[in-house]
């Protein structure tokens, strides 16, 4: 079976900063891939690369084993590719419901003149749109605020209504950056059982995260960066081990904190 | 049930099969979940035609079809009547109707391109020129008497009929839309407005000088002798009787510009509902956020401003049929800002919000005229103040109030999520 996401020598320089240098990653079908790694290691250098917001210097990618090349950002989604941002950004104006809707557009085709007519085949998508949005809403369990507009949800729920929009793309890879930031522990742990349950019901994801301890439980494979380089991947257990992320993350004079960074 | 539901249907619960259908092979599985849904939302019904104009205009009548159907007439047969009642003092009322029903196109327009979609828009008089100068060449003795070809093709002159010049208007204003679009596409705010100011007065000035060496436009004087529109054998420039009623001219065009505006407000509101209608609104919010989403922003801005530029298109050939006469000065940037104010006042983006303004603003003047002077003679003998001094006064006046008491226009979209019976909306303004 092929993987789902495989990047191999990407390299990204911004001026004199090799934001990204010779990163390669392969992430499976149906796993939950973590990016960790301190600030400015090139975490969300890489995640834009990947989505098509910068364009690498080099580097190639197969995505669902065909060559995918991000050089459009609206082609990504449309490629398989879905993502959420650091700092929430949904449409504040619109409903939650309406939020939703607007990822279906990608997979949906009414044009002006069916809008304009309402067609039958329009009215017919403009239902299943809101059907599928209504059931995504649902699924991540914010329904209830279905009408209210994003800006008037709680922050938790904010970052669960950006996951919703991005599943509605129906993407292959959903690559989340930073999801926990900014949520209590309560949040979190609820989030953990979304990421999980997204995962199980057939979608690859791929996280960025800061808070190790999150990562460390719920990624099936990790992969650390520091100043553009990775210099460790493997399963969670076998990253924490590792001597040189251990001095990434603390420094070389404090692996007696090791235990406490994990 | 919380008072954000109002206008909303109500359902118990919601029964449709809830199933998660992953985007590529893996388990399926029934959504269980954290939280149910304690209240219902809205049914993911069949939308019927029609229903969505009843929740635009009558949001509180939305759960009655009786009730909505009732008020739907009424509307109907007092804008019918609304001719027949001021025309008792004389055409000029009807008149400024007529005008005020061509605003609202133009209002309706505009309000895709910055409404909708977010982008500013200083030049849309360009579009109304585009429009009304196309009705003006086609139908008018002007390139028959200028160009030996056309005379010659046209031995009975250039009469465009109403059912192809009204698309063709629309048409081509649609493709100069798109002329203006394609170049400012990466611009935003500022910059843009600036941009499409400077796109509106270049075809004004073309328009201007446009008479030498080929006399196109005939310049500063204008195009005059523009035939009237004729529907089906019937002259609208002529009194017409209908069962036994006279119809003077002015009204059979309010009539015109009254079904055209109804049917504008339809497509509107059809667009607005649709897929093409969350894009526009979605890139207003976030441009970026939409481009992940798999939105092609250009293909989609290029498209508010072509069906934008299209209404500014159909109502220039209106203005131009009525008047019977053009001329650059008609389409001056003054014109793009009273468009450009009336949606503001109204509410961006509410299409009831931009009808009421464009019919505030375009029958404010009217009244002002009509009333000012004798009311000033009335109380003080003589005239103090020109009308059109007040104008101007009251304009400022009025943007002051709207500002600092109706930010977001007379009737703004409603808000959604403010809960003002039940006590605790879940974070309200609490933007992160």
């Amino acid at each position: 079976m092929t993987s789902m996401l495989q990047a191999s020598g990407v390299n990204k320089r911004f001026g004199g900063l090799q934001a990204l240098s010779e990163v390669g990653l392969t992430i499976e079908r149906g796993q939950i891939y973590g990016l960790i790694g301190p600030n400015g290691a090139g975490k969300t250098t890489f995640f834009n690369v990947v989505t098509g917001l910068y364009t690498p210097d080099s580097g190639s990618f197969e995505l669902d084993g065909k060559p995918y090349s991000p050089t459009e950002v609206h082609k990504v989604a449309e490629a398989g590719i879905a993502r959420t941002f650091q700092n929430i950004r949904l449409f504040p104006d619109m409903t939650a419901l309406e939020n939703v809707m607007v990822g279906r557009h990608v997979r949906t085709s009414a044009t002006a003149f069916g809008a304009i007519f309402r067609t039958a085949h329009a009215r017919k998508e403009e239902a299943e749109i809101k059907k599928r949005a209504l059931e995504l809403l649902d699924y991540v369990g914010i329904s209830k605020y279905a009408n209210f507009q994003a800006r008037m949800l709680a922050y938790g729920d904010q970052r669960r209504l950006e996951i919703a929009r991005a599943l509605a793309t129906d993407p292959k890879l959903l690559a989340l950056d930073e999801p926990a930031a900014g949520m209590n522990a309560t949040e979190k742990v609820a989030l953990r059982g979304l990421l999980v349950r997204i995962r199980n019901d057939g979608v690859t994801i791929l996280l960025i995260e800061h808070d190790v301890k999150l990562v460390m439980g719920l990624c099936d494979r990790v992969t650390v960066l520091d100043y553009g380089k990775m210099i460790a991947t493997g399963t969670p257990a076998d990253v924490q081990r590792d001597p040189a992320v251990i001095e990434a993350y603390l420094g070389g004079s404090h692996t007696t904190d090791r235990q406490e960074a994990a | 049930m919380s008072g954000w539901l109002i206008g909303h249907e109500l359902i118990p619960t919601w029964n449709s099969e809830r199933h998660w259908v992953p985007a590529c092979a893996g388990t399926t599985r029934t959504a269980s979940l954290r939280r149910r849904p304690e209240s219902s939302v809205v049914a993911p019904e069949f939308e019927r035609r029609g229903r969505a104009g009843v929740k635009t205009f009558f949001p509180g009548l939305s759960h009655s079809p009786r009730a909505a159907w009732i008020a739907t007439f009424v509307l109907t047969a007092a804008l019918v009547a609304l001719p027949f009642a001021l025309g008792l003092y004389g055409n000029a009322p009807v008149r400024a109707l007529a005008f005020a029903a061509l605003y609202v196109l133009l209002a309706l327009g505009l309000n895709i391109v910055v409404g909708f979609a977010g982008l500013l828009d200083l030049g849309y008089v360009a579009f109304y020129a585009v429009g009304a100068y196309m009705y003006a060449l086609l139908a008018s003795p002007h390139l028959a008497s200028n160009f030996q070809s056309v005379a010659q093709a046209f031995p009975d002159g250039l009469h465009g009929s109403f059912w192809l010049v009204v698309p063709l208007g629309a048409a081509i204003a649609a493709f100069f839309g798109v002329i203006l679009g394609a170049p400012v596409l990466k611009l935003r705010g500022d910059y843009l407005a600036i941009v499409t100011l400077g796109f509106g007065e270049i075809i004004r000035i073309f328009l201007n000088n446009l008479n030498a060496p080929l006399n196109f436009t005939n310049g500063p004087q204008g195009i005059t002798l523009i035939d009237p529109v004729k529907i089906g054998g019937v002259n609208l420039a002529r009194t017409q009787e209908f069962f036994g009623l006279q119809l003077p001219s002015v009204y059979l065009y309010y009539y015109l510009f009254l079904v055209l505006t109804i049917l504008s407000i339809a497509v509107c509101i059809n667009l607005q509902n649709s897929r093409l209608g969350r894009a526009w609104m979605a890139i207003r919010e976030d441009d970026i956020a939409a481009k992940a989403m798999g939105i092609n922003v250009r293909n989609i801005k290029l498209l508010a401003f072509a069906l934008g530029a299209s209404f500014g298109g159909v109502a220039g050939a209106m203005f131009a049929a009525f008047q019977g006469f053009v001329s650059p000065e008609s389409f001056s940037l003054t014109e793009s800002i009273i468009v450009l104010a009336m949606i503001v006042l109204g509410g961006l983006g509410h299409i009831p919000g931009v009808v009421l303004g464009a019919v505030l603003l375009a029958l404010f003047p009217e009244f002002l005229r009509h009333t000012v002077v004798p009311v000033q003679e009335q109380l003080f003998g003589r005239v103090i103040v020109d009308a059109e001094v007040l104008r101007m006064g009251l304009y400022g006046l009025a943007m002051i109030v709207i500002m600092l008491y109706r930010p977001k226009g007379l009737w703004p979209a409603p808000e959604h999520g403010v809960s003002p019976s039940e006590a605790s909306p879940p974070g309200a303004l609490r933007t992160p």
